[in-house]
């Protein structure tokens, strides 16, 4: 084996190694949620399902403490209150709270209650221009700090996030990563049914972006995107949007790809078998990282 | 009172480390020398006031003091979300200035008139609402507002032309005494009771300027010159709904200020379906000249 042979290989296992890292993360933080869901008997179990990961990969993999992060589609605030809980941000009795009278954790993000979440969103639209507002106030205090905003794609239908990204783009600003849960779904039907987004590539593109594809439920893809991102960020000046390719519910046998996944809290079978489901899909991914590397 | 605004937004710069200046496209032969003073500070967000709103949030939320400057009705209505979740609900000291409330912009029609700007903002939780009156109050509403912790809304027009002296800008002014009625008014409009044409009825009238809302409460001396006369009017370039009027009369009901008449003169919109200046509306919504003497007239003299 040449020398570098030998590195490929070592890069390869290193490259295994944390995918099953970030793996045994995003297991964690969808039992956590999907605990939090069966408890409060709460839907929108399909919409932190299908952005799971990228979270885990923004968190454990990408972000630095000092960077900020907007969950523009809030209706995933569960997935966001696991995520931090498993960071170790939001502590057991928090997370029980959820949905309880009085909490902090509603079902979509608080105001001005957890200092991580610096801003309310859900009403669709908003997530981009409050990250584009933060990027440029960050730039004017000559802040290095990096922005990262998650939209999903049925809310590309509000047209205030075209305005953001026509701003985000003629500003350039370049320390700004907006991701894209790009599952298919929205509201009540499948986004090229009800309003067609495809070729979201090529608008994305068209507005000044340099648009990138990943694979949202495979830590290997998503960290060659965060890669890809990152070359992009240090030697051009033009923000990025990622692509994330999911399936809204990912993991849940009978709901998955489904808009039902969107509404409907998870019986005691379907949560079972959920966990069972989840369970054996981390092992099948973590012998499938193992044997690449 | 663009011109005093650009000018009092200028000298704030020079004390001031943390503003930006957003405009949503607005502001030709006023703000040029704003956008000279305040460099890579002033940014043009283009026709897109959601955006700019949220923008400001955003910049708010890194501690700067951003200004979104647009027309009264772009800068409330259309981006009215984006207000209340990304500023309101997060009390974000962001400032909103809206040039031409009321009928301001005139001839343009009613697209570009802004006739609930001040309903729609009051409704809102922790909005605070300047009315200035003069060129004057300029230079101390932006100090005010520099200084105001919560997010706020600068409603911009022609200013008053007032022949007497009056006091500094503050949510109460006596602009002036009178013997038999009291009008209670926000904006320049006030400025239209001194050019009625008529002594008699002018010296009947006590006037007060509203500068702020919501109200902390009323002046004693108010209460007292209603106590005095026991007539009441409000005078808006607004639609009654949550107007000065609403908003008057439940600060009296609340506090125990109940004079015997109580009447509310404001725009009704667009009557005769046609279009004019500032002042032709004004004259058909009963807020200007002759129409408003006879309204006046009868509420005081039955």
């Amino acid at each position: 084996m040449t020398e570098n042979q030998l590195d490929q290989r070592m890069m390869r296992e290193d490259l295994a190694a944390e995918c099953v890292r970030l793996a045994g993360r995003a297991l964690s933080v969808k039992r956590r949620f999907l605990a939090m869901y069966k408890k409060a008997d709460a839907g929108h179990v399909g919409c932190s399902l299908s952005c799971a990961e990228m979270l885990v990969l923004l968190k454990f993999a990408w972000m630095q403490d000092r960077d900020t992060f907007i969950l523009s589609k809030g209706h995933a605030a569960a997935a966001l209150y696991s995520l931090l809980a498993e960071a170790g941000l939001l502590s057991q009795d928090q997370i029980d709270s959820f949905y309880a009278e009085g909490t902090l954790l509603p079902a979509l993000p608080p105001v001005n209650a957890i200092k991580e979440i610096p801003f309310a969103t859900g009403s669709l639209g908003h997530g981009l221009s409050l990250c584009a507002g933060m990027a440029l106030g960050a730039r004017l205090k000559r802040d290095e700090r990096r922005f990262f905003c998650l939209t999903s794609d049925g809310e590309l239908d509000e047209g205030s996030v075209w305005e953001a990204a026509l701003f985000v783009a003629h500003h350039k600003l370049s320390r700004l990563v907006w991701l894209i849960d790009r599952n298919h779904i929205q509201g009540i039907g499948r986004t090229e049914e009800v309003m067609a987004l495809e070729p979201l590539d090529a608008k994305l593109r068209a507005f000044g972006f340099r648009a990138i594809v990943a694979r949202g439920h495979d830590f290997a893809s998503l960290l060659a995107a965060r890669d890809q991102c990152t070359r992009i960020l240090e030697h051009e000046d033009a923000p990025v949007a990622v692509i994330v390719d999911t399936v809204k519910g990912h993991g849940l046998r009978s709901l998955q790809d489904s808009v039902d996944s969107h509404y409907l809290p998870l019986d005691d079978a379907q949560y079972a078998q959920a966990i069972e489901d989840l369970t054996l899909a981390h092992q099948a991914a973590v012998r499938g990282y193992q044997n690449a590397g | 009172m663009r011109d005093e605004f650009a000018r009092a937004m200028i000298a704030l710069f020079r004390e001031r480390t943390d503003l930006v200046f957003i405009t949503g496209d607005l502001g030709y032969m006023a703000l040029e020398r704003v956008a000279e003073a305040y460099g890579d500070r002033f940014i043009n967000a283009g026709v897109a006031e959601q955006n700019a709103v949220s923008v400001a949030a955003g910049l708010a939320r890194e501690g700067l003091r951003p200004w979104v400057y647009s027309a009264a009705t772009f800068v409330t209505l259309r981006p009215y979300e984006q207000i209340r979740n990304d500023l309101c609900l997060h009390k974000l000291p962001v400032k909103l200035v809206g040039n031409g409330g009321g009928y301001g912009y005139g001839i343009m029609g009613a697209t570009h008139h802004a006739l609930e700007d001040v309903g729609a903002l009051r409704a809102l939780p922790n909005m605070r609402l300047y009315l200035p009156l003069l060129a004057a109050d300029l230079e101390p509403v932006v100090g005010i507002m520099a200084r105001d912790p919560w997010p706020n809304y600068l409603r911009l027009n022609a200013a008053a032309s007032i022949p007497a002296e009056v006091g500094p800008f503050a949510q109460w002014r006596r602009i002036k005494r009178g013997h038999r009625c009291i009008v209670i008014g926000m904006g320049p409009v006030l400025g239209n009771l001194f050019e009625l044409g008529d002594r008699e009825l002018l010296d009947d009238i006590e006037i007060w300027s509203v500068g702020m809302l919501p109200f902390d409460g009323v002046p004693d001396n108010l209460r007292a010159s209603i106590e005095e006369k026991q007539r009441v009017v409000t005078l808006e370039e607004h639609y009654g709904a949550c107007g000065l009027g609403e908003a008057v009369s439940h600060l009296f009901a609340t506090h125990a200020v109940f004079p015997q008449s109580f009447s509310c003169l404001h725009a009704v919109g667009y009557p005769t379906g046609r279009y004019g200046s500032q002042r032709w509306h004004q004259q058909e919504n009963g807020l200007a000249g002759q129409p408003l003497v006879s309204r006046l007239k009868k509420l005081i003299y039955g």
